[in-house]
């Protein structure tokens, strides 16, 4: 993941590339939460859904620590992924329409890991700046990480002998 | 929008509304978005760009995006695009197809297609199986797969489409993996680009039919050799192409197909001329 | 409490509840119980977990349309259910049974005026975690339905097998407690006890009755390309056509499929391939091939909405017109269309039989209504159409194979038959097959191609004739199931009134028709299409009665009973 990865020059890029990242997430929740509408899953439309403002959340303080008018187009210079994607830009193909919360949240869980992961091998930036906010960064999507990890308990996974309870007994249907 | 420097296009400002009817899991999620970049990747105003496509999951495509879409009939995308390209050469158009849609009923006029190297790009989003007909073989399918129309597997070897695209006269051949979106986006871009019909194949997994493609994410690798013009060495590549390489494999040189042209006369009345007694 | 001779009920659901797998058991626990029944369902737009609404009718007979009304809708969820309001239509003595918990129900059925009964499902999933919601209503719609406890329990032990012990345990509990949750309600209409009848009884769909025609008939050879509604057809004949000695391959597209099975007959062996509108509409080039080369061929035409692309998973009647008229020149051939899921193996194997006496295409005019519905019905009796072409064996030369003859079918010679090598051709031909344009050539083998089809003794099967009277009402394919019902309301109700359904839409039969409608004061002209396909041709081609009215509509949504009956009354379209 890291090589290809945005190079961090400044603070005001770490600023970009963060508020990208979040972005990226916020994006693919709502698409997610589109999906599980369209396929009549309500349960996960409320937790991507909630997914997407959390992290809308995150991308608009960014925005506001930054004071940066114009961290959009700044943005989209510099937080570029030569390969692979943003960190919480999250894996569509990992998703199904029978998904269960417990799944979502692993989703989730891995988006922040990958995060944590991104912002760690800053920790030893040049800058200092860019080193002290990277730090912050670090301490946050461990938070994000750990809340991923409280929740995820309220979701026990399901013994593998009762999977048959959450399958489609119904056969696709074609469309066309 | 500033009066005097437009705003640059992003790729949200290429997918529509419109909720897609793909199951959740879809690689088709990916080729989106990955067409959404590639178009935003290269500025072109959405109402300048036509996507054409046939009939299938693929080719639902087009109502997902904000440019000008045709979802025509099954198998005839590109006779579509490439009347429209012909009359509007000014457009930017993209035909996408599934694999079979592309390669069984359109497999005639990717041949001819091909041949006649019109300034297009072909995105062929391959998930080996025909995914909105209840999962039947395709050409593309691997001969052991079992289904319905063809129980125990159909015993035929599978199409290699970058084969029959080189052979045919693409003048650029590409593989893409749907799970890769930048990647696919850079190729997207690429191939558009490029004069000429340009083919890019891209792996997208069916959810539904095909859950064992879950496994291709670790199976498609970077081409071990760079692209080439080279049509013999393009094609010496391929006889080692596992189906899993990624990346462009040939950019040709070929002139993009004009249609002839006589000279133009100046008034209708001299087409008379030769009816005169 | 009333007993009726039939029964409707709905289960609509989304998301993967299962509500088609319910429908499904039910009926089937209906039909192991003696019961008859008919299944359909309706979709909605996604691949998997999209809406879903299974149909049902359940009757003491057989029934081959869905009545006017719903007596009992279930809800597993309402998650956009509105989507069927005018496919389930309510009254106030319908039934609907709703989750208290859950959505309120689409606006339809307070409007009907039925009455809701309360089954708290997410509760009892709650509580119950290994039980599914759709099991659990299944389990009350049987427990209203007053169906015997043992018969679903075997049914779902069978069913639910490979998945283990626990799932059949967790699923004969759902249904139990959906039954208890219900408590003593019952309704107010139950079916009347099935009638015991030694009678051996199928279920199956249209589709697989097309197939198993196709066989019966002598098919041995097809070629495939899938396509909505048409697909189960050829997967069906994908597995079984090998064991009767034949074979099926997948063509690359209909044009493919089409010319691979005139190679086929061309080669000796009765061949067919199956579709829908946007196939057939690629093969009629072809099909003109085999008419002037008087091939025979079956190419069953599982009719969709359309135009074009159109509704893919809904039924229409509106393409008679390419069927009768799509080839270019004059290019007479059959066209024979079902009447019924039964009447699918009849007419497939009758078409079978006409297409290899008469040297020419036979399309088949099924649509998916028929196709892809579930029915139980009597065991279809044994036919005897085989199709045997007649061959050239003891061949002196020249050989003429489109020689005149006084029936106009000119015996074939099958590759490897010395002496009687030919070649088959699409351009006009003399009697040898030898190319011309002389116009005494070409005249000859337009009357040989027009005569063998009128000459041909087609006997009772061309149409369905019932009942009789100054009334009559009219109709071809799926609607003859609701014509039949609507004929048997009016004359239970005083009038006389005859049912007429022609089998065989072309070749024309001026006379029998004529002989059809002796009588007959007023006509009502019944089908599924927008511009009154059928109307027209019927008035092309023979003398209809001075008032003749017509009920005629695009699907999707089927036309029912009471709507013929008003129709027949009133004078057509309302």
């Amino acid at each position: 993941m890291s090589e290809g990865a945005p190079q961090v020059f400044s603070l005001a890029d770490l600023y970009a590339i963060a508020y990208q990242i979040e972005a990226d997430a916020v994006e693919r929740y709502t698409m997610l939460a589109e999906q599980m509408e369209m396929h009549n899953n309500p349960e996960l439309v409320g937790i991507f859904r909630d997914l997407a403002r959390v992290e809308r959340i995150h991308r608009d303080e960014i925005a506001s620590a930054a004071a940066d008018p114009d961290i959009v187009a700044h943005a989209r210079k510099v937080a570029e992924w030569r390969s692979g994607e943003s960190p919480e830009a999250v894996d569509l193909s990992e998703a199904h329409y029978l998904m269960t919360p417990r799944d979502a949240l692993e989703m989730a869980l891995a988006g922040e890991e990958r995060a944590f992961e991104f912002y760690n091998r800053l920790s030893d930036a040049a800058d200092p700046d860019v080193k002290r906010l990277a730090a912050e960064f670090v301490a946050e999507e461990l938070a994000h990480v750990e809340l991923c990890r409280s929740l995820l308990r309220r979701y026990p996974a399901p013994a593998p002998a009762d999977r048959w309870i959450f399958e489609d007994p119904d056969l696709p249907v074609s469309q066309e | 929008m500033s009066a005097t420097v437009p705003s640059p296009l992003r790729p949200h400002d290429y997918k529509s509304d419109v909720k897609p009817v793909w199951c959740p899991g879809c690689g088709d999620y990916h080729v989106l978005i990955a067409l959404t970049r590639a178009l935003a990747e290269l500025q072109v105003p959405p109402e300048k760009v036509a996507v054409v496509s046939g009939i299938g999951c693929s080719s639902r495509i087009p109502a997902y995006t904000t440019c000008y879409g045709f979802h025509g009939v099954h198998g005839r995308s590109l006779a579509l695009g490439a009347g429209l390209k012909l009359v509007r050469p000014d457009l930017t158009v993209v035909v996408a197809s599934g694999d079979g849609d592309g390669y069984s009923i359109g497999g005639n006029h990717f041949l001819h297609a091909c041949r006649r190297n019109v300034d297009m790009t072909y995105l062929v989003m391959d998930n080996h199986i025909y995914g909105m007909t209840k999962g039947q073989p395709s050409p593309t399918t691997e001969p052991d797969i079992d289904t319905a129309l063809a129980p125990g597997g159909t015993g035929l070897r599978p199409f290699n489409p970058l084969v029959i695209a080189l052979a045919s006269g693409a003048n650029f051949v590409a593989r893409a993996f749907s799970g890769n979106p930048p990647e696919t986006a850079g190729i997207i871009a690429e191939a558009v680009r490029h004069p000429g019909f340009s083919f890019v194949e891209i792996l997208s997994p069916c959810v539904t039919y095909r859950p064992d493609q879950k496994a291709w994410k670790d199976r498609v690798h970077r081409a071990p050799v760079d692209a080439t013009d080279d049509a013999a060495r393009a094609a010496r590549r391929l006889m080692t192409d596992d189906g899993f390489n990624l990346g462009v494999l040939y950019r040709g040189n070929r002139q993009p197909y004009r249609p002839h042209g006589n000279e133009q006369i100046g008034e209708l009345a001299e087409l008379e001329k030769e009816f005169e007694l | 409490m009333a007993e009726a001779p039939s029964v409707s009920v709905a289960f609509v659901g989304s998301g993967g509840a299962g509500a088609l797998t319910s429908g499904r058991l039910l009926l089937e626990a209906a039909c192991k119980s003696g019961w008859n029944g008919l299944l359909t369902r309706s979709v909605g737009p996604q691949i998997r977990g999209g809406e879903a609404a299974a149909l049902l009718r359940l009757a003491i007979d057989s029934v081959e349309c869905h009545s006017d009304r719903f007596d009992l809708l279930v809800g597993i969820d309402w998650l956009n259910a509105n989507r069927f309001e005018t496919e389930i239509p309510l009254g106030p003595n319908s039934i609907v049974i709703s989750d208290p918990n859950g959505a309120a129900p689409p606006a339809i059925v307070a409007a009907a005026g039925a009455r809701v009964i309360e089954l708290p499902l997410k509760e009892l999933t709650k509580a119950n975690p290994t039980w599914r919601a759709n099991m659990i209503a299944l389990g009350a719609a049987a427990s209203l339905l007053r169906f015997d406890e043992t018969i679903l329990a075997d049914l779902i032990a069978t069913r639910f097998e490979q998945k283990g012990a626990e799932a059949v345990a967790a699923s004969l509990d759902a249904v139990r407690g959906g039954a208890r949750a219900l408590g003593n309600h019952r309704l107010g209409t139950t079916l009347a006890p099935p009638r015991r009848t030694a009678a051996k009884r199928w279920l199956l769909t249209g589709n697989e009755a097309v197939g198993l025609g196709a066989i019966r008939g002598g098919i041995r050879f097809a070629a495939a390309y899938p396509i909505t509604p048409a697909s189960e057809i050829l997967e069906w004949l994908a597995a079984n056509l090998a064991k009767a000695g034949g074979c099926l391959v997948q063509a690359e597209d209909e044009l493919a499929s089409i010319n691979m099975i005139i190679g086929g007959s061309y080669g000796g062996t009765p061949s067919l391939t199956a579709t829908s509108g946007p196939g057939l509409s690629l093969m009629v080039e072809s099909l003109g091939l085999a008419v002037a080369a008087e091939v025979p061929v079956v190419v069953v035409d599982v009719m969709r909405g359309g135009p074009s692309t159109g509704i893919p998973t809904k039924s229409e009647q509106a393409d008679l017109n390419i069927a009768v008229y799509g080839l270019h020149g004059d290019a007479p051939h059959l066209v024979v269309a079902p009447q019924s899921v039964p009447d699918c193996l009849l007419a497939t194997q009758w078409a079978v039989y006409l297409a290899e006496e008469l040297q020419t295409p036979a399309i088949v005019l099924s649509d998916q209504f028929l196709g892809q519905a579930l029915l139980a019905c009597a065991r279809p009796a044994d036919v005897s159409f085989i199709g045997q072409r007649r061959k050239a064996t003891e061949i002196a030369a020249p050989y003429c194979r489109y020689a005149l003859t006084a029936d106009g079918v000119s015996p074939m010679a099958v590759p490897g038959v010395p002496g009687g090598q030919y070649t088959a051709d699409g351009l006009t031909h003399t009697v040898r097959g030898q190319p011309t344009s002389s116009a005494g050539d070409h005249g000859a083998q337009l009357d040989k191609r027009r005569d063998k089809l009128e000459r041909f003794v087609y006997g009772d099967l061309w149409a369905t004739l019932e009942g009789q009277g100054p009334l009559a009402v009219m109709t071809f394919g799926s609607l003859t199931g609701a014509a039949r019902e609507a004929v048997g309301e009016l004359t239970r109700a005083g009038h006389a009134v005859r049912l007429i359904a022609p089998r065989l839409l072309s070749p024309v039969r001026p006379d029998d028709m004529a002989a059809a409608f002796e009588g007959v004061r007023r006509l009502l002209v019944v089908e599924q299409t927008h511009s009154a396909q059928f109307h027209r041709y019927l008035k092309a081609h023979y003398t209809l009665p001075a008032d003749t009215v017509v009920l005629n509509r695009a699907g999707p949504l089927p036309i029912r009973p009471g709507e013929i009956c008003r129709a027949l009354l009133e004078g057509g379209n309302s």
